[in-house]
């Protein structure tokens, strides 16, 4: 049972995930978890503001309750199931984001640049994580959907739609890392 | 009873999601730079699985644990919403290195500074409800 405090490999991850979306599946559910964020809009009182935000918000509580759990998994993960977790990425990129500034690469879990506790003090650290977060929200309810609801649900429905969303997802993420990236680090 | 099953769901979402690294912002950047195998693997695994699993349950008309039908809605076809919104998720995902369930994981591991990125994509939801119809979709 040792495997289990190791970082998982992508053979155990990937159907791990499949796994979880069948299970909401035989629960009459889909797999989507963008949407919780306009569920948490509705319960603070958008609903005034946008008719978007106007809906019986608990319908969706089992996907908080989803959510509660991720929470919770996160916690058991990091405290009780893993007793390293910087996570070794290939040497190559440690060395590349070294240069751009990230000393922990290689050696941590997060980034401490962005991460730590003193990045709440740091005004471009604190930026970079709500500009980041902000453009996550908006895109994901724009796009119908995020990793969960296109990459993984839609695309196993085959739906082009969900392509078009996967397409813009990596566009995005290409032109930030090679583009963006250089600019601010 | 449902409401421990999609607590224990969740629960075995989050230590997949932290495990696995997909919660790591060091992975995601790692993946835009084609450096490594391993989210892809993470990623197409699960989607040619996903694929199977999707088949099955159509072909055989599986229902679900309650008895009801198993419904997976088609998406609504369109072209600027999926590529624009899936332009400025990509970006905002590639900067903050978390995505919606990672997030929430990342609060669980205690790192309290994902909290902005939360506080942050709730707000960016709330700007998308307001502009909503001015966007084109």
């Amino acid at each position: 049972m040792n495997w289990i405090y190791e970082p998982w490999p992508w053979y155990v991850s990937g159907p791990m995930i499949t796994l979880i979306m069948f299970l909401l599946l035989l629960m009459g559910k889909n797999f989507g978890m963008s949407s919780n964020l306009r569920t948490l809009c509705t319960i603070c009182g958008a609903g005034n503001q946008a008719t978007f935000f106007k809906f019986d918000w608990r319908e969706q509580k089992w996907n908080l309750v989803v959510v509660l759990g991720a929470i919770i998994g996160g916690f058991i993960g990091a405290n009780l199931l893993s007793e390293e977790t910087a996570v070794a990425i290939n040497p190559a990129t440690v060395e590349d984001l070294k240069l751009l500034g990230f000393n922990s690469a290689g050696k941590a879990y997060l980034p401490e640049v962005l991460y730590d506790l003193s990045a709440l003090t740091n005004i471009k650290s604190l930026s970079i994580l709500a500009i980041g977060g902000l453009m996550v929200g908006f895109g994901a309810r724009y796009a119908g959907g995020c990793t969960s609801g296109h990459a993984i649900s839609g695309l196993s429905n085959l739906q082009l739609p969900s392509l078009i969303a996967v397409i813009g997802f990596f566009a995005g993420g290409l032109v930030m890392i090679h583009f963006i990236f250089p600019l601010i680090f | 009873m449902r409401t421990v099953s999609y607590l224990l769901i969740g629960i075995v979402f989050g230590i997949t999601m932290f495990k696995s690294e997909a919660a790591s912002w060091f992975r995601i950047y790692e993946m835009f730079k084609f450096e490594s195998f391993h989210m892809y693997g993470i990623i197409g695994s699960a989607l040619l699985l996903g694929i199977l699993v999707v088949q099955f349950i159509k072909r055989t008309r599986m229902k679900s644990f309650y008895n009801e039908k198993i419904v997976l809605p088609p998406k609504e076809m369109n072209f600027y919403r999926y590529i624009f919104g899936g332009i400025i998720f990509g970006l905002g995902w590639a900067l903050a290195g978390a995505c919606p369930g990672p997030m929430f994981t990342l609060a669980g591991a205690g790192y309290v500074s994902i909290f902005v990125v939360i506080g942050a994509a709730i707000l960016g939801t709330f700007l998308y409800g307001l502009l909503k119809d001015k966007l084109p979709h």
